[in-house]
Parts: structure tokens; C-alpha cells; sequence
């Protein structure tokens, strides 16, 4: 008899989801489906606004990662308006955004990982959260949100809140930063520092508990996608696109991001509110055009880090990969995550030395001169296109945004198989490894929405449906 | 110009017989909202916010536009005053789209201080959310409607003061709109002198400086009481200005 189980909501992410395991005869996973359940309509209820305004809409499309958002929208501001911005405003949104790096992937590992990580996949559902992971290693959690804390501080500094700082706008930024600001976050970097190596430490650790969950969580060949310098190196605010096969082979070479259109197409399923972007040149049929974005695939496009330290845990992390390839794990998005925090602090600590940071000029003034612009940055979470078509007045006639989680669409989906077929077969279902199929979409820190989950205990609803459609079996946690 | 006494909260006091109510509240340091009414702009009365009772008066009265008269009793507030002002800005709240949270004048709106001081907390009417447009035609200025609150300081300023007359206001009930000369783009208008007076006294986010972003636009309205006074009394108070012109100066 087949049966359908169905995991709702997806606890531990960031937003709503719910997950479908098809189960054929004998009890084995047939398929799995990842399914977004929420609807936003933001690319529809923005056309017939200003460009101008769109920094601070977009920012509401989420709570965790505003800043990407900022970014993006920022940048397909600057192109309509066609100027360059002063050379500070573009510093100090690239610290913005390495502060947003630092808070988003904190966010990740700490408080919705590593109660995974630490206390176990089948551990009680009861204490496995982030209140669990406080009363057991409390050093530990404390650690987790002063390093997000850091994060949040300078975005807070910068744009005058942490969530939806409406800061960024076409054409530059709209304050300074005073010299004493940057100095508080000066100060707050060596601890940052500490905490993070080790945050690294505890991963690795993890790494021989977790031996068969890297194998077989979202272990794939795939595509990866993201932002390189001019130079190749590591980058999450501007430069060009590269996509890598898993043998390591560049299949697209360096793009101009604002040619996006040439290499990524968008499939819809009627299951699912998340489009399913598509590397184009191999098409959308059979998983073909599946690429990965985001830390993982960050490290596996870029020729070097950028910074020392960095650097050298990017040559350890080159090893899990086979022979030299891009390492294929999506488990290894948590060890990406962590190499990325320390590179933006190194990368912070190096714009704070700038004596240019603190100019006054961070605006550029022009009206609308181009249609259409595109802005590309890289969020926490992989790369993130805004593209506006404006008219002469600069009102906006059509908005397409291509959101990090979606391009992971296609690699979620095939994560949740990949882990269900492990894990569930024909024997019984646990919590646990339910827990299981979770966590595997859990290293994608997929952020579906704007919302964030309230801590304790996390709801599951469970349904086990028979052939004819009804109700088999059903357990609900809440 | 006589003397008159009257009620004000159970207080007797006097005033000149040509003042009005809103003047004489304020005189006695009573808060009372308003939307539409502007120090140095003529009287609309159109936003209600100022609504009080007067004894052996059925309605209640806009202070506003209400003479005071010997013997008036006035209460300011009350019960029944409290409700009638929230509902009212309910009203307004449902009228259009007013979304603080990206909206220009964010942290600066007065219909948002009103609201939170009036203890506007929620709003019981649907929200109609037209789709208005916005224009952003002009040179230096937009014009959002999904924000405007139809108080008609814009058009007052521009005929009373700017004297250029280039907004007034188009259709009837739900269907009035703030409009530019007949009913055309701002950018097009022939009358519009660019003063930007009509931006600086919109109390919402309808009117703004283009490019703003979210709670961007602070608006100043010192200019009105600086050009009264020289029109009216031919003195030019420098004295006043002078910190903000040296600040200006150092900013340059």
C-alpha cells in the first residue's frame, strides 16, 4: 500500500514549509517533496511604487537577512539611476554586509543547528532547541548569540536598527559613520574572533559523530553558482558570476551579474509557492540545471579566500572534496558558514583600518536614467538578483527578484530524498528521523519568508495517508 | 474687537470675540489634535480632529471654524470626544494604504503621532487599499495618494501663500484627489513654481522630496510663520533664523 507522510511545518528554518515523503508498497521512499507553503506576492504589490522606495519594501520581504535585500535593491537602484557611488558609501555597504554575513550564519549554526549538531538528531524533541542547547552547554549558546549580537551591532550602528534599516538607497548609503562608531566595533571584533575558532572547533568534533549524515545528507553532484572577484577570490557584494561543475570544471566563466538572464531560467511546480531556478544552458528537465548557492557553493567557485585566516581553513575544507573536486556535502554548508563568519571579520577588521571609511560623501545624486537595473549581492544564503523595469519617472512596471533559497529549490528536494531513502526504510518512523529530513534542509538555512521561529517547543503535525486518500495514521506535536 | 467670557473645561476665562475656539484652547495649553489646520493657512475644518462639545449644541463642533461667543461652554474631552476622534482616524487609516513601516515620513508623520497619542491601536473598518498611483513626474518632488489624507494644507499653501494655485482637489467623497493643475503630471504642470511649500506642509508621507527612503523626510514648517510675518508685519526675524543658517553654512 502507498502511503504519503507528511512532515508540517518544517520547524527550525526560517519561514513555513512542509515536507511530503511518498512511500511505495513496501514501505521505501519513492519521493519526496519540499513544498513552501506561504505566498507574498512582493514582486506583484511593488510595480506602480518609486525605485527609491524599494531598498526599504524589499527589506520586509525578511527579518533575518533585511540587508541582503538592502543590498540588492540598493544596487538596482544605482544602475537605473546609472551613477557610480563614492567609494566610502560602497565600503561601508560591503560592511553592513559582512556584519550581516557574521549575524545570519551565527544565527544558523548556533541557535537552529547546533541543537542537532550537539545534543543529537534523535535526541528528546523536547530539549533539542536552542532552549535545550542553553541548559546543557550553556557557554556555548552564549557564545552563539553574542557573535550573532556582533553581527546585529553593526548593522545596528551603521543603519540606525538592526531589522529593516531602511539605510541603503540608490545611489549610496544615507548616514556616515562616525569615528566612534567604528571604533565600537573595533572593539567588539576580538571576541567575534575567539568565538568563532571556536564555533570551528565543535564542528569538527561533530564531523566523527556525523560520519553517515555527511555522507548521505545532500551528498550530490550538482552545479554551484556564485559571486567571484575580478581576481577570483571570495566575494558577497559585487564582482562577477561563476558557475562550477562538482568535477570542478568553470562551465560559465566570469558574467557580469546584470546578464543573469543569459545562464538562469525559472520553472514553476504547482506544488509549490518557491519557483525552481535552473541553470539554463542544461535545461530544467531531470535535475540537469540543479545548482547550489550560498556558502558551499561560495567556496567551491572562488580561487582563494582573500584572508589569511580564512585562507588557510579554506585549504582544509578543500580536502573533504574528492581527488581536489568542489565538495559535493551539503552538510558541509555548516563548515562553509563558519569559514565565511571569519572571513567577513577579517574582512571588517580590514575596512575599519580605512581611513576613507568615515567621509562624509556616501551619496550620489542623478535622476532616472536607465529602464531597467539589475542588483546582484551575495546573502547568507547565495546569490540574490532584484531586477526593476521602471518608466521615465522611475515607476516601478515590473519586479523580479530571485531569492537564494529558490536557486536551492531543486538541491533541497533532492536533499530530502537523498536523506528519506536513507533513513526510512520500510521499518517504522521515528521522530527522530523525521528530525532527520528536517536537519537536511535545515544546511541550507533556507529563508523562506520574513519570520522567525519563537524558541521551545517546535509543533510537527505528521500525517500518514493511505491510496484512497485517507487518514492512516497521524501524530501531532505541539 | 470686544471681550467675551466662556466655559473652557470648567474653567471661566475670556477671549476676543474674533478668535476661534482651536486659537483659545491652545492659548490655555490644552492639547487638542489636528490634521488640517495649519498656523498661517486659513481654516478648513475638514479632518475633525478637533471636535468639541458645546453646551446646547446637538452636534459637535470643529474648533476650528467655531467663533467663540459669550457664555459658550466648551469641553475638550471626554468620553464621547475620544471615541468620535478615533473612529475618525480609523476611518482615514481604512481610506487608503498607510503603511508606516516603509513609508517617507516614518517617525515623523503627524497623522501617525495623532493616531498614537489618540490611542489608535487597531482599526475595526476594512482597509479599502485602493491602487492609487503615485507621481513622481516632477523635477524635485513626488506625490503619493495611497498617503495623502485629503487635508488640503498643499492646496491652501500653494494659492495662499505661494500664490501659484497649482493644487486643488478633484471628484467628490472616496473619488477626491489631489490634483495639479487640470488633472496632469506634476512634471507638466506651467504653474508650479517648484517651491516645494505644498511638500513641507503635507503633515503625511503624500508629498516628498524624490529619492526620499523610508522615515527620511523630516518637513519644516517655520517658513510659513517667517513669511506671515513679513508679509503681514514687515518684520524679518533674522535673530530666529540665524542658528539655522550658520548650521547650514557649516554643513556646506
Amino acid at each position: 500500500m502507498t502511503k504519503t507522510i507528511t512532515i508540517d511545518p518544517v520547524t527550525r528554518i526560517e519561514g513555513h514549509a512542509k515536507i511530503s515523503l511518498y512511500l511505495d508498497d513496501s514501505g521505501h521512499v519513492n519521493d519526496a517533496r519540499f513544498h513552501v507553503t506561504e505566498f507574498r506576492g512582493f514582486e506583484k504589490f511593488c510595480e506602480g511604487r518609486s525605485f527609491s522606495e524599494m531598498p526599504g519594501i524589499t527589506a520586509r520581504v525578511c527579518g533575518i537577512c533585511p540587508v541582503s535585500h538592502l543590498m540588492a535593491s540598493a544596487k538596482a537602484g544605482d544602475a537605473i539611476l546609472g551613477v557610480r557611488i563614492p567609494p566610502t558609501a560602497k565600503k561601508l555597504r560591503q560592511l553592513m554586509n559582512w556584519g550581516q554575513i557574521v549575524q545570519s550564519h551565527a544565527l544558523s549554526f548556533f541557535h537552529l543547528s547546533a541543537p542537532d549538531l550537539l545534543l543529537g538528531m534523535e535526541s528528546d524533541p523536547v530539549t533539542r532547541n536552542i532552549m535545550g542547547l542553553i541548559s546543557k552547554y550553556p557557554d556555548i549558546a552564549r557564545n552563539g548569540i553574542r557573535l550573532r549580537q556582533f553581527g546585529q551591532d553593526v548593522i545596528r550602528i551603521l543603519g540606525g536598527r538592526s531589522v529593516h534599516p531602511a539605510w541603503t538607497v540608490p545611489g549610496g548609503v544615507r548616514d556616515p559613520l562616525a569615528a566612534e562608531d567604528r571604533d565600537q566595533i573595533k572593539r567588539a571584533l576580538p571576541e567575534a574572533f575567539d568565538i568563532v575558532e571556536l564555533a570551528l572547533d565543535l564542528l569538527k568534533d561533530a564531523f566523527d559523530d556525523n560520519t553517515a549524515e555527511i555522507e548521505s545528507y545532500g551528498n550530490f553532484p550538482s552545479l554551484f553558482m556564485g559571486l567571484v572577484t575580478p581576481e577570483g577570490g571570495l566575494e558577497h557584494y559585487d564582482g562577477l558570476l561563476r558557475v562550477m561543475d562538482s568535477e570542478g570544471r568553470t562551465v560559465q566563466e566570469d558574467l557580469p551579474p546584470e546578464r543573469f538572464r543569459e545562464i538562469i531560467g525559472e520553472a514553476v511546480e504547482p506544488w509549490s509557492y518557491l519557483k525552481f531556478p535552473y541553470y539554463k544552458p542544461y535545461g530544467y528537465e531531470d535535475y540537469k540545471g540543479m545548482y547550489r548557492v550560498g556558502p558551499l557553493a561560495r567556496l567551491n567557485v572562488c580561487d582563494f579566500a582573500g584572508t589569511p585566516l580564512a585562507d588557510r581553513e579554506l585549504r582544509q575544507f578543500r580536502r573533504l572534496g574528492e581527488h581536489g573536486k568542489p565538495v559535493t556535502g551539503s552538510f558541509h554548508y555548516h563548515y562553509a558558514r563558519l569559514i565565511e563568519i571569519l572571513f567577513a571579520l577579517e574582512k571588517i577588521e580590514e575596512v575599519l583600518a580605512d581611513p576613507d571609511l568615515t567621509s562624509d560623501h556616501v551619496r550620489s545624486n542623478a535622476d532616472v536614467n536607465q529602464m531597467v537595473g539589475v542588483g546582484v549581492s551575495e546573502a547568507p544564503r547565495g546569490t540574490l538578483f532584484h531586477e526593476y523595469h521602471v518608466n521615465e519617472d522611475g515607476i516601478l512596471q515590473k519586479v523580479n527578484l530571485i531569492i537564494a533559497t529558490g536557486q536551492n529549490n531543486m538541491a533541497m528536494n533532492r536533499t530530502v530524498k537523498q536523506i528519506a531513502q536513507t533513513y526510512v526504510n520500510g521499518g517504522g518512523l521515528s521522530e527522530g528521523i523525521l528530525n532527520r529530513i528536517e536537519h537536511g534542509i535545515r544546511v541550507f538555512d533556507p529563508c523562506l519568508s520574513c519570520s522567525t521561529h519563537a524558541v521551545g517547543q517546535m509543533p510537527l503535525h505528521i500525517q500518514l495517508i493511505g491510496p484512497n486518500g485517507h487518514l492512516v495514521d497521524e501524530r501531532i506535536r505541539d | 474687537m470686544s471681550v467675551v467670557t466662556l466655559t473652557l473645561n470648567d474653567e471661566l476665562i475670556s477671549a476676543n470675540s474674533d478668535q476661534s475656539l482651536l486659537e483659545v484652547i491652545r492659548e490655555h495649553d490644552i492639547y487638542i489634535p489636528t490634521l488640517c489646520h495649519m498656523e498661517g493657512l486659513s481654516e478648513r475644518g475638514g479632518c475633525r480632529m478637533c471636535l468639541v462639545e458645546v453646551q446646547g449644541s446637538r452636534t459637535l463642533q470643529a474648533a476650528c471654524v467655531t467663533e467663540v461667543a459669550e457664555g459658550m461652554v466648551v469641553t475638550t474631552h471626554s468620553e464621547r470626544l475620544r471615541k468620535y476622534r478615533r473612529m475618525t482616524l480609523e476611518l482615514i487609516f481604512a481610506e487608503r494604504n498607510h503603511v508606516c513601516a516603509v513609508c517617507v515620513m516614518n517617525g515623523h508623520c503627524e497623522l501617525q503621532a495623532v493616531a498614537a497619542i489618540e490611542g489608535m491601536d487597531h482599526v475595526r473598518f476594512d482597509y479599502l487599499h485602493p491602487d492609487l498611483p503615485m507621481d513622481i513626474s516632477h523635477e524635485r518632488f513626488g506625490l503619493d495618494h495611497n498617503r495623502c489624507i485629503l487635508c488640503t494644507r498643499c492646496v491652501r499653501v500653494c494659492d495662499e501663500v505661494e500664490g501659484a494655485h497649482t493644487k486643488d482637489v478633484l471628484g467628490r467623497g472616496i473619488n477626491c484627489r489631489i490634483i495639479n493643475d487640470l488633472n496632469q503630471p506634476w512634471g507638466s504642470s506651467q504653474s508650479c513654481t517648484s517651491c516645494g511649500k505644498c511638500v513641507e506642509v503635507c503633515p503625511t508621507g503624500a508629498l516628498f522630496r524624490k529619492g526620499a527612503t523610508v522615515a527620511e523626510m523630516v518637513k519644516r514648517h517655520d517658513f510659513l510663520s517667517w513669511i506671515t510675518s513679513g508679509r503681514e508685519k514687515n518684520e524679518w526675524d533674522y535673530a530666529g533664523q540665524a542658528p539655522y543658517y550658520a548650521t547650514e553654512r557649516r554643513k556646506e
